[in-house]
């Protein structure tokens, strides 16, 4: 790995002008439409129309839904992305592939897909609605299970790939020095691919935060209950421009930060 | 049949003074999905240069659209409120004509499993409630007939569109909502409708326009014009759609 850095330190050369004019494309891809946020947001109203009631309300469900989805994704995502990494099992690759499947689907298929599992007539949902009078639908719980169902993938696929790269040999010096499976889990391999799980752990709120299509499928759109920040926006475009960009503003403020602590923070370590 | 189909288009051609090619772009109200799909067909049929691309959705949103400079052709809404803002907006071709009324009516799901006898049902906390959200045509009307019949909703979803809303009724998500008397018709039996006594029904206007920066003016107006043809009027009470 070294030896490749310094050779191609020694290669550094400027580098070729098509690729740096296709660079910037490809960067205004993303740049633009910010750019377009950034014009239409009306700052002098900002701080009146940040401190309504659907966005306060909104913020509140969204982050309860983000946190409760990354903490669902943590508690079933790092023993699945184990097993994946760890456990030789007939079929495995296709176990991969439903896991990884929510990251291609579109999101309202999930929901709609939810809806038919976990809905009150649902496959699942009748008999767990019968037995406890459970309803997930149009509840903050289904907003969770929405966001858990599109942001655990990211995760799953982060901590794998993390312990599939780990020299596995530290575990194995572990283990012969005598420490336990569960020992070994705790003390040196959950701590070894500590950045890549803060990484997964952060990339999966920032998806959980942004879920829109799963969540007004599955979940419906009540303000205070199911009404996230997205779906705020989505309703808030139709009727009120002001509001709908004010909190576009919210979410890619957030994002972004996240996103660029995250890259300062723990990417440069994996 | 060689001459029905032939009589048929002989009479359309006389209608609509065809002549129109290429793609027309048509930015319908959710609630006229199934009427405009068919409409899209018979109108194809005896212009079969033109290509109809129907755009469905709550009509706030296509406003939206169609001020933020979508290029549409045709623009139909489910209330006069969204059209009179693209008319200000000075994005209107000539005037719009209203085109097919419509009646509000309670879905609920096959079976009725909430047993929902009228609207005073909405106020039961127990049930699973939607509506159209505020801001769309149905949202609006449906709000304007609890007022009048003095319930206030335990509402438990502001769906964005009424076919969102028909959807999770269809699917017994919902117990109960109020959506168009076209709707439940078109769910052939999947939805029953419970009526809305006419002295708190609302009636709703739908107006169709050609748009002025229509990219396809001449397939704007053949389009339109079709619509409000005899063979459009046809398609649209067939739908269950009252006409003006």
């Amino acid at each position: 790995m070294k030896k490749q850095v310094t050779s191609s330190d020694r290669r550094k050369r400027r580098p070729p002008l098509v690729l740096l004019i296709l660079a910037a494309l490809g960067l205004a891809v993303f740049v633009i439409p910010l750019l377009g946020l950034l014009a239409r947001t009306p700052w002098r109203d900002l701080p009146t129309l940040l401190t309504g009631d659907v966005v306060l309300d909104a913020l509140r469900v969204s982050v309860i839904a983000s946190l409760g989805a990354t903490a669902i994704s943590a508690i079933l995502g790092v023993p699945l992305a184990w097993v994946l990494a760890r456990v030789e099992f007939p079929g495995r690759s296709i176990v991969r592939g439903l896991v990884v499947l929510p990251l291609v689907l579109p999101p309202v298929v999930g929901g709609a897909a939810l809806l038919f599992a976990l809905g009150r007539r649902g496959l699942i949902g009748e008999p767990l609605n019968k037995a406890t009078g459970l309803v997930l639908p149009f509840s903050t719980w289904g907003v969770v299970v929405a966001a858990t169902f599109v942001a655990m993938p990211f995760l799953v696929i982060t901590v794998e790939g993390a312990l599939r790269n780990l020299d596995a040999r530290f575990e194995g010096a572990a283990a012969t020095l005598g420490a336990g499976r569960w020992t070994v889990l705790r003390r040196v391999t959950l701590p070894m691919i500590g950045p890549s799980l803060a990484a997964g752990l952060a990339l999966t709120w920032a998806r959980a935060l942004g879920e829109f299509g799963a969540t007004i499928t599955f979940a419906g759109n009540l303000q205070g209950r199911t009404q996230t920040l997205p779906l705020a926006v989505f309703v808030a475009l139709e009727s009120d421009r002001g509001a709908a960009v004010a909190l576009s503003l919210v979410m890619v403020v957030i994002s972004l930060t996240v996103l660029v602590v995250l890259r300062e923070r723990w990417w440069r370590l994996i | 049949m060689g001459l029905a189909t032939g009589a048929l288009l002989l009479a359309a051609c006389g209608t609509t003074g065809s002549g129109a090619d290429g793609e027309v772009l048509v930015s319908a109200a959710a609630s006229l999905t199934d009427a405009f799909s068919e409409m899209e067909a018979a109108f194809e049929a005896v212009n079969p240069e033109t290509d109809v691309l129907l755009n469905s959705g709550g009509s706030s949103a296509l406003r939206e659209q169609i001020l933020a400079g979508a290029p549409a052709d045709v623009f139909a809404s489910a209330n006069m409120s969204n059209m009179d803002q693209v008319v200000a907006a000075g994005e209107v071709e000539g005037e719009p004509t209203i085109f097919a009324r419509n009646r509000l009516d309670i879905a609920v799901p096959s079976g009725n499993p909430g047993g929902v006898t009228g609207l005073a049902d909405f106020a039961r906390d127990e049930l699973l409630i939607g509506l159209c959200a505020e801001d769309i045509p149905c949202g609006d009307y449906g709000r304007q007939v609890l007022e009048k019949a003095h319930v206030i909703p335990a509402v438990d979803t502001d769906e964005p569109n009424v076919r969102a809303l028909l959807s999770k009724i269809e699917a017994g998500e919902l117990d109960a909502g109020i959506v168009y008397v076209t709707d439940v018709a078109s769910t052939d039996g999947g939805v029953g409708g419970v009526r809305i006594p006419d002295d708190e029904n609302v009636l709703a206007d739908y107006p169709i326009a050609s748009l002025a920066n229509a990219p396809n003016a001449d397939g704007a107006a053949a389009f339109v014009a079709f619509v409000l043809s005899d063979a459009g009027r046809s398609i649209l009470a067939d739908h269950g759609f009252a006409l003006p």
